[in-house]
């Protein structure tokens, strides 16, 4: 072992994969097995009680899967991660590993819709109450704060109205109270921030998006600090015996890796949302070009971003490295290297036809731009609420719900970006003819 | 260990006294101890250089730390190791022994699963037998006799499990997802 801090770019590439034992196999082989065979019935047993480390079934470990989850975590600057089968179920797995009825969460209102619905459909039926902060001011956080909370959520960036987290003031109100801040960076990626560093105890994230990179393979990942101090009066299942696994006791058999022992080896074995060999190592495989393919982003993020705000066609665009977003200072705080390319801008209404109309009839002219529910691929991918997953809605009920009629969602690819500034210019001149 | 786990602490008066080691005032001492023992490169060489191992303290009790580390040890190093308790005839298969004065061989590293207030005792067995390194386990922390041990010429690990320092170098902790801090181009091996 070289005494060297290796860097992000050498560790998005090497971290999790030293050449395998067995074969010599320089590129990370793909384990593809649901089970794995035992030394004696004493290596069965140890393995089983956690008294030794080895892999027993692919739903709770695979070698595979344990380097994608070693990459990120280095990447994160975490202590260590688990990687699950899509984004949602990182989230619920640690929400499940804190919370059970009666409980609380004090989340950002600014949530992808699946994690809103999460919270406040399925988890709410499970008897797990979560208060949604409008604004994104950390005092508003504070004063939602019950004795029953037990974390606090949010999104380093917010799909899809771009707002940026204060993960710093987040972090102080959620510490003051014993409370862990778990932290969502699908949309940033450890290349544009790393929560830990700001004080964020977990991170959650989609990895079917910018991790992976090219747009085919789901998978989550859930990535914790160490740092945390689970045993205290906030969190006792983490200080109580433990029967189903002969006795022992999370914090005081695990210490600092109590948190990440107990995801794995309670919910993954009781919820079971694993993530495959196969999607790991295609994963794993995206992640060695992450410093690459997120600076192409941002680099084409802002290019279409300036283009847009210049445009007179378009009426707002909120993308936080833009001085004019509310949260510009904070995207220069958090995110130097640029404020993601996952933004949305409003196209105007014209004299003949509404903004929702104009908005309807650009997405139906691109024509590089894919339309379709995602982000965070190389490709470029337009979506249009009003006439998509809110189409059922009036024009009234749209204001009401916060998605104006003339919103268009953009996740800005990796391609020329003149190409794609082509392609929005010629949809535009499309949809605003007449 | 359990929650009722005491440990010596040292009060700003420079006294100490034993706390339990979930109370808030040895949470508030604990973020302000000064001493540092090696860094984690320094404990991998430590654990490289090292072939026997003797625990001190070990418990025949399926639930305790000290089976956890001695089951890990024999399935999944390398090492001789080595069982002190006076008050068992046999963990884990193998012989106890009553103490450190007693075992075949003068052992590279004594782990050590004992109370805090006990480090300082453990310390003088080590010097008397000649040992090079004491590891104190994960959770117990002395810092007069992390001091002390090193005044006296002694390699000195502090609230630190030896089972998972090792899986962190060793492929064990890669395998359930944690960041071992390893980069390398070379083959894994055991």
């Amino acid at each position: 072992m070289a005494d060297r801090d290796y860097g992000f770019r050498t560790r998005a590439i090497h971290a999790g994969n030293i050449p395998d034992e067995a074969t010599g196999s320089r590129a990370l082989p793909i384990y593809q097995t649901s089970a794995y065979v035992f030394d004696d019935t004493a290596d069965a047993a140890a393995r089983f009680a956690l008294q030794k480390y080895g892999n027993i079934y692919s739903r709770l470990a695979n070698p595979t899967v344990a380097s994608f989850e070693e990459r990120v975590a280095s990447l994160e600057g975490g202590l260590g991660a688990v990687a699950t089968g899509s984004g949602l179920s990182a989230q619920f797995i640690t929400f499940a590993s804190l919370a059970g009825a009666g409980d609380h969460i004090v989340s950002s209102a600014n949530l992808y819709g699946g994690s809103i619905t999460q919270l406040d459909v399925t988890l709410r039926r499970f008897g797990v109450d979560t208060t949604f902060v409008r604004s994104s001011d950390p005092a508003d956080y504070a004063a939602a704060i019950t004795d029953k909370t037990k974390l606090i959520f949010a999104e380093t960036i917010a799909n899809p109205s771009g707002e940026i987290a204060d993960i710093e003031g987040l972090a102080e109100v959620a510490h003051a109270h014993n409370l862990p801040l778990i932290i969502d960076s699908t949309v940033a990626t450890p290349y544009l921030n790393r929560p830990i560093e700001w004080g964020a105890d977990v991170v959650t994230h989609s990895a079917t998006k910018f991790l992976g990179g090219a747009g085919t393979t789901l998978g989550g990942v859930v990535v914790e600090s160490g740092r945390f101090d689970w045993a205290t009066d906030r969190f006792p299942l983490f200080d109580e015996t433990v029967p189903s696994y002969g006795g022992l006791n999370w914090s005081g058999n695990f210490g600092e890796y109590a948190f990440l022992t107990r995801l794995r080896a309670e919910q993954l074995r009781d919820i079971g949302p694993a993530l495959s060999p196969h999607s790991a190592w295609l994963l794993a495989t995206g992640v060695e070009t992450l410093p690459f393919r997120m600076q192409a982003h941002v680099d084409n993020a802002r290019l279409v971003a300036e283009w847009l705000e210049a445009d007179s066609r378009i009426e707002k665009v909120y993308w936080a490295g833009l001085p004019g977003h509310p949260h510009f200072e904070r995207a220069q705080k958090y995110l130097p290297k640029g404020a993601g390319s996952v933004f949305s801008f409003e196209v105007r209404a014209t004299g003949t036809q509404s903004s929702r109309a104009v908005g309807q009839k650009f997405i139906e002219s691109v024509e590089l731009a894919s339309h379709l529910a995602n982000i965070g691929d190389a490709k470029t991918l337009v979506i249009h609420p009003a006439s998509t997953t809110h189409a059922q809605l009036t024009e009234q009920q749209l204001t009401d719900a916060g998605v104006l009629p003339g919103v268009v969602r953009i996740s800005v690819g990796i391609e020329d970006p003149e190409d794609i500034i082509d392609d929005l210019d010629q949809a535009l001149t499309e949809a605003t003819k007449g | 260990m359990s929650s009722e786990e005491v440990q010596t602490t040292q009060l700003s008066n420079g006294l100490t006294c034993d706390l339990p080691a979930s109370s808030p005032l040895a949470k508030l001492l604990k973020s302000q101890r000064t001493w540092v023992g090696p860094d984690a490169k320094q404990r991998l060489a430590i654990l490289r250089q090292a072939k026997s191992i003797a625990i001190v303290g070990a418990s025949p009790n399926p639930a305790r730390s000290s089976y956890f580390v001695g089951t890990y040890l024999l399935q999944s190093s390398d090492y001789r190791v080595y069982f002190v308790n006076p008050n068992a005839d046999e963990i884990l298969g193998h012989k106890a022994y009553p103490d450190l004065a007693s075992l075949p061989e003068v052992p590279d590293i004594v782990d050590v699963f004992r109370k805090a207030s006990d480090i300082p005792a453990v310390i003088d067995d080590v010097l008397a037998i000649g040992a090079p390194t004491v590891w104190v386990q994960l959770g117990i922390w002395n810092q007069d006799a992390a001091v002390y041990g090193e005044s006296k010429g002694l390699t000195v690990v502090m609230d630190r499990c030896l089972k998972v320092e090792h899986a962190r170098f060793h492929g064990g902790l890669h395998l359930l997802g944690f960041d071992t801090g390893v980069i390398s181009s070379r083959r894994a091996g055991r």
